[in-house]
């Protein structure tokens, strides 16, 4: 059984040592006219590269150094770093970030789970599973805005189908205003979160699932190992790579959350729902402080950066090893 | 990685939107056979949406060498697409406006026209009051094709059944029908919470009530809204919250979706809303025309303040012309303002006269009497998310949001205000 997982995981690693040292005792000509041609064809695809993503970056941190309306070409009148400290002593940035993180450990703790375990379930050999499957997927299909539009009408107070569900099976005691309450529109909020992406996790877990070769859980069977024994001894192991790089879009996703928000509450009820995105949103389209508006996107832009480079670095090291860590050498 | 594909398509998105809108100027030479003007405005539903249509196409007709290309958006879609564009540095020939802050801003980055030359001629037949909102420092940037003003809404079989006579006139009454109102067991105000806008008119009469109307105007010079009276105003805010007199869940709530504000008046939930001259359009639009049972009344005086209770708070549209633009879109502007083209659109019932002796073409009941309290009213004050920079009046939007949350303190709320204003 060990030996056949350090296989699977010597089958996505690229042998070290092999490949690019065969190339290396070429001679230096060669090397030149063979970068020269790698540039050529990279052409293309950089000039888009810079102008649509480097670009706009650069501007975004330059802005932020200034105080801007955001009108005209450039901004002009300097501030330095004054957009930062605004935004580090300002209360509802601050709770922006403890939203995020509210956010991403649910989506981790429950979301995340939820949607292994029902993988798991729509692994076996049952009746309707293609249709379980597509019910289950059909959320993420579906757009941010039709999914906001359809829960604010779910979650109305007057005659939601939430209440109304819930007076019919006699829970009229849970009945509630879900998004026009301070206290708990997170939770609605992550409710519709769930059901929008579970089903986006639920596919990538299918998918890890039946990578698996079907001899090594025969096989732990065969060694007496109860179901449970075989999911946390031989399955999740297994699934690790898929689990982490799960984890990684749940969070970027988290981090950058804006349109379900947005169309679901606006941040409100009185910022209580509010993210970093939203944030920014108000204040560069609505306030007009476009220089304090790039300063929140430089310091999303950052929160991502580092958590993807360290996650990538410490955490999905094997499974993405020659992609980024291991740059020039790779074949 | 997720975050670099948005802002490209972001950018890639401007950059088509760009590319859609600055047609105009182009083509825009006087000599060649066609000039195009573009005109984006907001009134893209019945009964405005074909008037409008209907006098371009006239326009057109009269000047065969002028082509006018309509754009017609919804109020917060023309809002997102008008700044993406004017922050480029562009700006349609003719565009809607609504004075103060933003049109400041705009003529600060020489996006619109100065029109008081171009207009001299015939400028006079316009309301002053109404192009009061389009002018600054003396100059005007806009002309105005509508006004109106806010003012409670109420549906008078649901006062008769609280046993309210008469519409209250002094800020005691109010609150005393309030509690009447409750009492028989019906809402007493439907309030958009999650809109935001339409709380800060409680919070805007209020200062103009107790502070008066140049009190307003010069704590935005002078950047500062920490004085007694602006307190007193969010105190009588928080007290008529405190009655919790708003539909269940206003906090969510929004003011023209299927259960908003607007639709919580006229399916009859609530007994009056706080709300401008388009009020009855739009609950016909989202639930159902109360008629002859919807009542209006002014905001009511507050005892001892400083403000009269003929002063209004309101506000109207209007339309700039874009630094480029070529000379007939201020020809245009001038054959829409004329008095037989103003009642044309004034007949539809959705816009109030801005020309000089068109009033008598108001024939619907309601826009009758908005027309007769805003010839009463002595003093008229723009909406405060408008007359103050975007900044200063969303800070007011959202701390009054706050203050009838209850989250926030009256002496919360001017603090906040004085502070968005120090970093404008």
């Amino acid at each position: 059984m060990v030996r056949t997982i350090t296989r699977s995981r010597d089958g996505v690693t690229p042998p070290r040592g092999s490949g690019p040292a065969a190339g290396g005792a070429a001679g230096r000509r060669p090397r030149v006219r063979r970068l020269t041609t790698i540039l050529l064809f990279l052409l293309p695809a950089l000039v888009l590269f810079c102008l649509l993503v480097l670009a706009p970056i650069l501007l975004a941190g330059y802005a932020s150094l200034f105080k801007w309306n955001g009108f005209g070409v450039l901004p002009t009148n300097f501030i330095g770093f004054d957009n930062f400290t605004r935004l580090f002593a300002d209360e509802i940035f601050l709770g922006d970030l403890w939203r995020g993180f509210l956010l991403i450990l649910m989506s981790v703790v429950i979301q995340l789970p939820l949607a292994l375990a029902i993988a798991m379930l729509l692994n076996q050999r049952m009746r309707g599973r293609a249709l379980y499957r597509l019910l289950f997927f059909a959320p993420y299909v579906l757009s941010e805005v039709i999914a906001g539009v359809l829960f604010t009408m779910v979650f109305s107070p007057e005659h939601g189908l939430a209440n109304s569900v819930l007076g019919f099976v006699g829970l009229d005691g849970l009945a509630s205003t879900w998004l026009s309450e301070p206290s708990t529109v997170m939770y609605s909020l992550f409710i519709v979160m769930t059901w929008k992406y579970f089903g986006f996790h639920m596919i990538l877990y299918l998918a890890g699932r039946q990578s698996i070769p079907t001899e090594v859980t025969d096989a732990a069977a065969i060694d007496g190992a109860n179901s449970w024994q075989i999911f946390r001894y031989v399955t999740l192991p297994l699934l690790g790579p898929t689990i982490r790089i799960s984890v990684f879009l749940c969070v970027i996703g988290a981090i950058q959350l804006f349109d379900l928000v947005w169309v679901l509450t606006g941040g409100g009820p009185v910022h209580a729902s509010e993210t970093m995105a939203v944030t920014m949103f108000e204040f560069g389209f609505k306030r007009f402080q476009v220089g304090y508006a790039s300063a929140i996107s430089v310091v999303m832009f950052i929160i991502s950066l580092v958590f993807a480079l360290g996650y990538q670095r410490f955490v999905m090291r094997r499974d993405i090893q020659g992609a980024v860590t291991n740059m020039g050498g790779g074949s | 990685m997720s975050f670099s594909r948005r802002s490209a398509a972001l950018l890639a998105a401007t950059a088509l939107l760009l590319a859609g809108c600055g047609g105009g100027q182009d083509e825009a030479d006087p000599g060649s056979t066609a000039t195009t003007i573009e005109w984006w405005h907001i009134q893209n539903i019945k009964p405005m949406q074909p008037v409008w249509e209907q006098l371009a196409r006239e326009f057109e007709a009269k000047n065969p060498n002028v082509k006018i290309k309509i754009t017609a958006l919804e109020n917060e879609a023309f809002k997102a697409k008008l700044t993406t564009v004017t922050q480029s540095g562009k700006a349609p020939d003719i565009f809607q406006t609504w004075g103060g802050g933003v049109m400041e801003q705009q003529v600060q980055a020489d996006l619109i026209k100065d029109l008081t030359a171009d207009i001299s001629s015939w400028s006079g037949t316009l309301s002053p009051a109404a192009l009061a909102a389009y002018q600054s420092g003396g100059k005007t940037y806009g002309v105005p094709y509508d006004i109106g003003m806010v003012g409670f809404w109420y549906n008078k079989p649901l006062f008769a059944k609280a046993g309210i006579k008469a519409p209250p006139v002094t800020w005691t009454e109010f609150i005393d029908d309030v509690k009447k109102l409750k009492a028989a067991g019906t809402t007493p105000i439907a309030l958009a919470g999650k809109a935001k806008w339409p709380g800060h008119y409680y919070w805007t009469y209020l200062a103009m009530r107790i502070a008066g109307l140049d009190a307003l105007k010069k704590a935005a010079v002078d950047k500062s809204f920490e004085q007694p009276d602006f307190i007193a105003a969010g105190q009588k805010v928080k007290e008529l919250a405190d009655l919790e007199p708003f539909q269940k869940g206003f906090l969510g709530a929004d003011y023209d979706t299927p259960s908003g504000q607007a639709a919580t008046m006229g399916n009859g939930k609530a007994a009056m809303e706080l709300m401008g001259q388009w009020s009855p359009n739009v609950q016909r639009d989202t639930s159902k025309d109360l008629g002859a049972d919807l009542g209006f009344f002014p905001f009511p005086s507050v005892e001892g303040g400083k403000g009269a209770a003929t002063e209004a708070l309101g506000g109207g549209g209007g339309f700039s012309v874009g630094a480029d633009a070529p000379p007939q879109a201020v020809d245009f502007l001038k054959f829409i303002s004329t008095p037989e083209n103003q009642r044309r659109t004034v007949e539809t019932g959705v816009v109030q006269p801005v020309v000089k002796g068109v009033e008598g073409a108001v024939k619907d009941q309601h826009a009758k009497l908005i027309t007769e309290n805003l010839a009463a009213a002595t003093g008229f004050q723009l909406y405060l998310d408008q007359a103050y920079p975007p900044a200063v009046g969303q800070q007011v939007n959202d701390s009054v949001a706050e203050l009838i949350a209850g989250t926030k303190t009256p002496e919360q709320v001017v603090q906040a205000i004085t502070a968005t204003a120090k970093t404008e």
